[in-house]
């Protein structure tokens, strides 16, 4: 026996190794491997000396990257910050289209008694580490279970989900993202509302599984998430679809490609509370279009009555029954108004009247004021935003509530109503006027033109 | 610490005599390790870095330069369940830890037999034992544990191919921590 020992005793070393982690794979896959909340105590050792590490590591050159980027590398960012801005603006225009889409669409949820999901709170994480091989595609962040983590949490960034939580230690979390071939999130298409399993493949594609072979698939075509898998919220962002192929058991292979860049994802949001709620009631009235200006445009401090005097231009906007009616003719409104919340790119859109104008309801819209936000091929029809069937630029309702009744930036004062200020335009010159300097403008009558206040805050 | 001599016993070496290495106590303890963070750590920035496998590369290479068989799966054995530690929770401890224990018994044995300074020779050592490598994982996943694993020859040539470049540096490197 010594015999044998002595001859083969690397062989036996190494049968006994070999024999031990056999033994433990077993004992590891008789119980479940994945029980969500277990954490092998091994592990949580392991990871937890090495995340403090990585964690340092990463918020060191962070750190480095911020200091250089800030200080260092400004090259660019005056060009830069134009540029966003004119982004901003652009993005505002669109944003006020798409809030009417929304409260639309809220109001028909509300009627038909749909529950909404929310993302109510999220926490940023870093990524701090990955598995390391390419058989298994995990993620290591920098949040754990003393930030409030918790298994089966959503992971996603701005782009598109990213994966799930499925271990927590106490100062990080570990993810299977989607792309995991252990993977699966409810998901289904945009447009054809066509619902499926979203699976991950050992070589990081994810393909969408389970859409009947009849089924018409375009590639192009936006995934979402579909809620059914209760961890992501309904109609997050997933993924694009690359290629549709006839896969086996009647299905179609559907390749994907995640709108999140998962191999190179460095923060990540976290959903720590997903709300369910019905859409908010309110927005069932009609809403008018009054009500919408006046939300989106800037607002103007009351002056006193006796501010303005009998001055104003034919272009502006009318914010009293009478103040309107003799605005209602179309050649004086084309006059460009001076003033402020011009848009950029916005086109003169004249006149806007409707029949309802002899009752007070017409709004003469100089170029580039009011109307203009209703951007040239901004789609929102008129009949959605006032609810009444007026044309939507700038049209106010004789009923005007004091939020109605301040008018917008811009807007030429009233000559009929000359108590009642619109704006601080209502004092100045007609705007063609208004060109040249004040001492240089003879007026044709001094005792019915007012003088500029001197202590006149500039309007926006 | 000492270099030591191993007697000639059939060696396919033209050399009479191979040497054998040992390392200090903080190499054998800090350069898995090391190897590990980088592994663990790159792939966030560098995208295609998971092909590469350091945790490998560095049991071949105690393996080969030690010359013990005996160490070198303890090293494996070691050095295997450390990675299975990070692999997430779908992959069971032993599965890192089975392959690189053969691998590190084999290269090892194979160190005693022929000359492993020659980059020539650490450049198959290494390919056919990341092949190897592969091929013991996919067993693992496939018989032992029922997972669907897809085998890809391309796949795995590509990235044994790129191993055995880096590793090439990678000894070159480690070699200054040999003792004679």
């Amino acid at each position: 026996m010594d015999t044998f020992l002595g001859r083969y005793k690397n062989l036996v070393v190494l049968a006994a190794i070999l024999f031990a982690q056999i033994i433990g794979l077993a004992l590891q896959v008789r119980r479940p491997v994945q029980t969500g909340g277990e954490t092998r105590l091994i592990r949580l050792w392991a990871i937890s000396a090495v995340t403090p590490i990585e964690g340092a590591v990463v918020h060191a050159q962070k750190w480095a990257h911020w200091a250089w980027s800030n200080y260092a590398y400004l090259r660019g960012v005056r060009r830069e910050n134009r540029e966003l801005r004119a982004q901003i603006e652009r993005m505002k225009i669109d944003e006020a289209r798409l809030s009417e889409d929304a409260r639309m669409a809220r109001r028909v949820q509300t009627l038909l008694a749909f529950k909404e999901q929310y993302v109510e709170n999220t926490i940023a994480a870093q990524v701090i580490g990955t598995s390391g091989s390419e058989q298994s595609r995990v993620l290591y962040l920098d949040k754990g279970s003393r930030d409030g983590i918790k298994t089966d949490m959503a992971v996603i960034t701005p782009n598109g989900i990213v994966g799930k939580i499925v271990q927590v230690f106490p100062t990080s979390s570990q993810v299977l993202p989607i792309n995991d071939q252990f993977s699966g999130v409810g998901a289904m298409l945009k447009d054809t509302r066509l619902q499926g399993i979203l699976k991950g493949a050992q070589n990081g594609t994810t393909t969408l599984q389970y859409i009947m072979s009849d089924e018409k698939v375009e590639p192009g075509e936006e995934v979402l998430t579909s809620g059914g898998d209760r961890i992501f919220p309904k109609g997050l962002p997933v993924g694009n679809v690359v290629t549709v192929e006839p896969g086996k058991d009647l299905f179609l292979n559907i390749r994907v490609v995640p709108a999140a860049r998962l191999d190179q994802v460095e923060e990540v949001l976290i959903v720590t509370k997903i709300m369910e709620k019905m859409p908010d009631a309110k927005d069932l009235a009609p809403i008018r279009a009054a009500d919408i200006l006046a939300e989106r445009l800037p607002t103007v401090p009351t002056k006193p009555a006796n501010a303005a005097t009998g001055t104003s231009t034919p272009a502006g906007t009318a914010a009293s029954p009478n103040a309107a009616r003799p605005a209602a003719t179309g050649a004086a409104s084309n006059k460009p108004a001076g003033g402020a919340a011009t848009l950029p790119g916005a086109k003169p859109t004249g006149v806007a009247t409707t029949p309802r104008s002899t009752q007070g309801t017409t709004a003469v819209v100089a170029p580039g004021t009011a109307a203009g936000t209703a951007k040239p091929g901004a789609t929102t029809p008129a009949k959605q935003l006032t609810g009444e069937g007026t044309t939507a630029t700038g049209s106010i309702k004789p009923k005007a509530t004091p939020a109605q009744s301040e008018p917008v930036s811009g807007a030429a004062p009233s000559k009929a109503n000359p108590q009642t200020p619109l704006n601080d335009d209502t004092s100045t010159p007609p705007p063609k006027k208004a060109q040249r300097p004040p001492e240089q403008t003879p007026p044709a009558n001094p005792d019915q033109v007012a003088k500029p206040p001197a202590a006149e805050p500039p309007q926006p | 610490m000492s270099s030591r001599t191993m007697p000639f016993r059939g060696s396919y070496t033209s050399r009479e005599q191979v040497a054998v290495y040992d390392f200090s106590w903080k190499a054998l303890l800090f350069i898995p390790l090391v190897a590990l963070l980088i592994q663990i750590f790159i792939p966030v920035r560098v995208r295609y870095f998971p092909l590469i496998d350091l945790p490998f590369m560095v049991t071949i290479f105690f393996a080969v330069a030690r010359r013990s068989p005996i160490s070198g799966c303890l090293t494996g054995c070691i050095i295997g369940l450390t990675q299975d530690l990070f692999a997430g929770p779908s992959h069971p401890l032993g599965m890192y830890g089975i392959a690189l224990t053969i691998i590190g018994y084999l290269a090892s044995s194979l160190g005693a037999k022929i000359d492993t300074e020659n980059p020539g020779s650490r450049f198959l050592i290494t390919y056919v034992f990341f092949v190897l490598h592969e091929g013991i994982y996919y067993g693992v996943a496939h018989g032992l544990l029922r997972q669907t694993q897809v085998w890809s020859w391309s796949h795995v040539a590509v990235s044994a191919l790129a191993n055995a470049v880096i590793a090439l540096f990678v000894y070159a490197f480690l070699d200054r921590f040999k003792e004679r």
